[in-house]
């Protein structure tokens, strides 16, 4: 018998025990609900699953009664779009600054301190500062997540452009290159696969703050939502919505990895070995 | 008129002076290698001619002006790692210094002129063997052929002084010798000024056609940094004989084990 550190699973093993967490959770509450449910058939902590079936029909098949719209969709419709804003303005601001600050020294000088500061606000604090200065609707959320996950991406990226080896840079201006030209052909396209590696690490922030400014102020939207049922108890209805949040979640992550692999086959070594 | 003139040439950080009294004078087409003990200032040498650092006594020039304090196109540089931009194909880091060259403001050509760039560059990569290669990125290619491909991306935008920081260090030997060759075909062919550091006396005794040799003539066993290296040798390639080549290699070792400090 090999020591467990040398003990490789194989790929059938490997599949086998990563779902196995997910069947011994969904075991454990089926177990726990229908033993509440033999109790007290009414209970709604935990419903069973053709509750959230009900439910799930209620919410994403059948329009509402009173507006007439599948809320599930409109939810998520709203939802993404505050999210996709709020991540795409951060994204080009953090990118702007972090490769001025990473880049310039004088840029560097001049702002670092400054955007330091401003990273270590906690973003929760200034959220009444936001309503009331942006209003309850849409651009507070979306100044919310932006406040919130900035400053991390720029700070990220000013570090990945500071590590590019300094022998690139020199070599550039040797090659005849002015401050501009270094920046857009040296500097942008190394560091736009680690803007994609920092925007991956920053969407569970940004998911925080969205739902976060949903459940204190808004009409629609996954976080408005569960905020809202949670007054009535409806589990049935937070769960399923939990889970299509993670779904997203998982699925944005795929989206950006796959995009980062294509567009960028020199980026990881592992991608670099192969044909490009 | 001499391609690069030093003139009692300095260079001190505080109170630790690294280099002093440099005197040199190198005319076009010369092949310098430059030999020293490590931290003997061969390396802020070379820095100081790519305009990195500037003397803090004396003038350097290069062809009779005072040398930019910044790097630039007349210089090329190839460093031991990361000469080569990893996210352009071998191709599009030879046309980049043809392409930067060009278009200050994108960057990029197009059309007839990014055609004319690619051709150009294509030749310059046969020249230095790596015509098979022109698709593939940097990572995929083993340290020789990384070199060689620095090598081509410097010259092709015919720098008129070539600066070679170790550039065969991380090499194997046998690899070595085939740099070598390349290196000198290149020299003879575009009738470069190179100046080659080495950390390995026989290259820079049989490369090129010039010695020089950095070592710290004076010493204060109280005061380490209160004086710096300076050429101690600058001997013509080929007109040496084997005892001085013993008593050059004796004095690099002398100092390398005594301790130094960094460069």
């Amino acid at each position: 018998m090999k020591r467990l550190l040398n003990l490789r699973p194989s790929r059938t093993t490997s599949l086998a025990l990563g779902v196995l967490p997910f069947v011994l959770l969904l075991a454990a509450y089926l177990a726990a609900s229908s033993a509440r449910l033999a109790e007290n058939p009414n209970d709604k902590l935990l419903p069973s699953f053709a509750s959230f079936g009900e439910a799930i029909q209620r919410m994403a098949i059948e329009p509402d009664k009173r507006s007439g719209e599948i809320l599930l969709w409109t939810d998520t419709a709203s939802s993404l779009r505050r999210l996709g804003l709020g991540v795409g303005i951060s994204a080009l601001v953090g990118l702007t600054f972090g490769v001025a600050l990473g880049a310039i020294p004088l840029v560097r000088a001049g702002l670092a301190p400054f955007v330091e500061s401003v990273s270590l606000i906690p973003p929760m604090a200034v959220l009444p500062i936001l309503f009331v200065v942006f209003g309850l609707d849409e651009l507070s959320k979306i100044v919310l997540i932006v406040f919130g996950i900035a400053p991390f991406i720029v700070r990220d990226l000013q570090q990945r452009t500071q590590e590019l080896p300094h022998e690139q840079i020199v070599k550039a201006q040797t090659l005849g290159g002015g401050t501009w030209q270094v920046v857009l052909r040296v500097i942008l396209p190394q560091v736009l696969p680690r803007l994609i590696d920092a925007v991956r690490l920053s969407l569970g922030a940004a998911w925080l703050f969205l739902i976060a400014a949903e459940a204190i102020a808004a009409t629609e939207g996954l976080g408005y939502r569960i905020f809202l049922v949670r007054r009535y108890l409806a589990m049935d209805v937070i769960l399923p919505y939990v889970v299509w949040i993670t779904l997203l979640a998982y699925l944005t992550d795929l989206a950006l990895r796959l995009l980062s692999r294509g567009a960028f086959p020199w980026y990881r070594p592992a991608g670099a070995r192969g044909p490009a | 008129m001499s391609r690069v003139a030093l003139r009692n040439v300095w260079k001190e950080y505080g109170d630790h002076v690294v280099l002093e009294r440099l005197k040199l004078r190198v005319e076009p087409g010369e092949f310098c290698t430059i030999v020293g003990a490590s931290g003997c200032g061969k390396t802020t040498f070379l820095r100081m001619l790519l305009g990195e650092e500037e003397p803090t006594r004396g003038q350097i020039s290069l062809d009779g002006e005072p040398l930019p304090a910044e790097p630039g196109p007349d210089r090329g540089i190839v460093f031991q790692r990361y000469s080569v931009f990893p996210h352009l194909t071998v191709l599009k880091n030879v046309m980049l210094g043809l392409e930067l060259r060009a278009a200050p403001l994108t960057g990029h050509l197009f059309g007839a002129a990014r055609r004319q760039a690619r051709e150009r560059a294509r030749d310059m990569l046969a020249a230095v063997g790596l015509e098979q290669a022109l698709d593939k990125y940097p990572a995929q290619l083993s340290g020789g052929m990384q070199q060689r491909l620095a090598l081509a991306q410097s010259l092709v935008t015919q720098p008129r002084i070539l600066l070679l920081d170790e550039p065969f260090g991380a090499l194997d030997p046998g690899i070595r010798a085939d740099m070598h060759k390349l290196v000198l075909d290149l020299w003879a062919r575009h009738g470069l000024t190179v100046f080659m550091i080495t950390h390995d006396l026989k290259e820079g005794f049989y490369l090129g056609t010039r010695l020089l040799v950095f070592d710290r003539v004076r010493h204060d066993p109280h005061a380490p940094h209160a004086y710096g290296a300076t050429i101690t040798y600058d001997l013509p390639v080929g007109a040496t004989d084997r005892g001085l080549y013993e008593a050059i290699r004796e004095d690099v070792r002398k100092s390398e084990a005594a301790p130094a400090e960094a460069a």
